[in-house]
């Protein structure tokens, strides 16, 4: 049975039975129905249709429901419900229960584990344990999510940059165990590029891919962190690079610039050099820029100010660094690189320590720890 | 078996003979203290022992229910007494005295000089099971 070509289509069917008025827990109930059909009847020859099987199928199951639920009155209505005869229409579905699934009624944190089950097609089991949460946890979670967005009609589109920033959160994830969410946020980012079609999800998919590709330098053996400048660039994967340097050139060549195709650019351009030395910081700082234009987060602007200390030297980075709010995370690292880098050691070695204490995980604060024995060792001479 | 957790406390407890704060250690003392961690757990995972451990900020607030709508917070009641705990690790040993040589093991991380940090740990029990009973 072709699994891959079953979660391809499963988001596709749920959209479908939406699109009719079903409401989302019932589609996705009856979707698992017809997917268990499949199961079972699709060894002995797959269909020339599958996702008009499987929508006819589905749509059955959700009348054999709804007929048990509402009385023998209504069954002279089935005749008028079924299904049109033919194959199924356009991937404009799938879209649909992208937007369902990232509605702004839902958090974050639900809006990424529905994305998950329902454009994911992955069990609950693989969400909890993507986020070392109990099943039961994620169970509702889940379900929560799917009464939130049980009412919700589609009479217009929703908007794609909440979707965006969903695959990105699942991105951000990372993985732990056996579901790699990075896979998965680039696998489903990849599929709303294909149906959307716009410029940013396109800046999305590239910054993604050129994340991904420096994934097995990024971390040592025994899991510390290995910094940019010090990674083995020889692991980066070239073919990923590729992958996303052409997907961002071709969205900038249509000139409509957006946050992610910035930031796709500044991580082409981290990319793009053999070795750490060199590195185009002119150009990065350059694209920090319009990023700043685009989102004057602090988050950029602290990014920039590191930028800057390479491009025009530690004075000008620590100057820029002053402009920027003391209480945004990985402001003091980056004041203590910029110090060590103008050589005030003292000063460096003190913030390094500051940072370790207030570093976010464990791997971090090992990384700012040995940055600040370093330095004190350095300081005794 | 007993479960037992043992806590990690960055402060609270009897100032320990080698308190050298960790960002003055020199960078191979870091690296030697950071493997002894690690060799423990895993060697524990290896007895079938290491059941789970964490790490927590450093940052902690104190709340309590004062009435409706209205949780007080605050940085701590007594900042000299303030006892902080900075991880954990469960372990399921055999019984209460195994229990107290891995907490000394674990006690002995290497830290400046190379010599044991000789930092407290509180070692308690799990509820639920009979510590000092062997099955």
């Amino acid at each position: 049975m072709d699994e891959p070509l079953l979660r391809e289509l499963t988001p596709a069917v749920i959209g479908v039975l939406v699109r009719r008025g079903v409401d989302f827990a019932t589609a996705e109930d009856a979707v698992q129905d017809a997917l268990l059909q499949a199961a079972l009847t699709w060894p002995d020859g797959q269909p020339a249709d599958p996702k008009g099987w499987l929508v006819t199928v589905a749509w059955r199951k959700f009348l054999d429901v709804r007929r048990s639920e509402v009385s023998r009155r209504t069954r002279e209505q089935r005749v008028e419900d079924e299904p049109p005869p033919g194959p199924a229409g356009s991937a404009d579905d799938t879209l649909a229960l992208f937007f369902l699934c990232a509605h702004p009624s839902l958090t974050a944190a639900s809006a990424v584990a529905l994305t998950l089950r329902a454009v994911g097609g992955l069990t609950t089991r693989q969400i909890a344990a993507a986020y070392l949460v109990p099943e039961a946890t994620m169970a509702q979670r889940i379900s929560r999510a799917k009464r939130t967005v049980g009412d919700v009609r589609f009479d217009r589109p929703g908007d794609p940059a909440t979707v965006r920033r969903v695959l990105y959160l699942v991105f951000n994830e990372g993985y732990t165990g056996d579901v790699d969410l990075a896979a998965e946020a680039i696998r489903l980012t990849r599929q709303l590029a294909r149906t959307a079609g716009d410029e940013e999800t396109a800046g999305l998919l590239a910054l993604m891919l050129l994340h991904h590709a420096r994934r097995p330098a990024r971390t040592a053996a025994d899991g510390s962190l290995v910094p940019l400048t010090e990674q083995d660039r020889s692991r980066w994967d070239t073919a990923l690079i590729a992958e996303g340097v052409a997907i961002l050139q071709a969205a900038l060549g249509r000139d409509r610039l957006g946050e992610f195709q910035a930031q796709a650019a500044i991580a082409a351009l981290h990319a793009d050099a053999p070795r750490a030395e060199e590195t185009d910081w002119p150009q990065i700082v350059g694209w920090y820029d319009e990023l700043l234009r685009l989102n004057g987060s602090p988050v950029v602007a602290l990014n920039r100010a590191v930028a800057v200390g390479e491009a025009d030297g530690a004075a000008a980075g620590l100057a820029a660094l002053a402009a920027v709010d003391p209480a945004v995370p990985r402001h003091t690292a980056a004041s203590a690189h910029l110090h060590e880098k103008a050589g005030d050691l003292s000063a460096a070695a003190r913030l390094y320590a500051d940072a370790a204490r207030s570093a976010s995980t464990l791997a971090e604060r090992h990384h700012l720890t040995r940055q600040a024995a370093r330095i004190s060792q350095a300081l005794r001479g | 078996m007993a479960k037992y957790l043992l806590l990690k406390h960055y402060r609270g407890a009897p100032t320990p003979p080698n308190d050298v704060p960790m960002d003055r250690w020199t960078p191979q003392e870091v690296e030697d203290h950071i493997t002894y961690m690690n060799d423990f757990a895993a060697r524990l995972e290896g007895t079938g022992e290491y059941v789970d451990s964490q790490a927590l900020s450093p940052e902690g607030t104190f709340v309590r229910s004062d009435g409706e709508g209205r949780p007080p917070v605050t940085d701590g009641p007594f900042a000299e007494t303030k006892d902080l705990i900075a991880g954990w690790m469960i372990i399921d040993v055999e019984d209460y005295d195994r229990a107290l040589v891995l907490a000394g093991e674990l006690s002995a991380a290497p830290g400046a000089g190379g010599e044991p940090i000789h930092e407290w740990l509180e070692l308690r029990p799990f509820m639920g099971s009979a510590p000092t009973v062997t099955e």
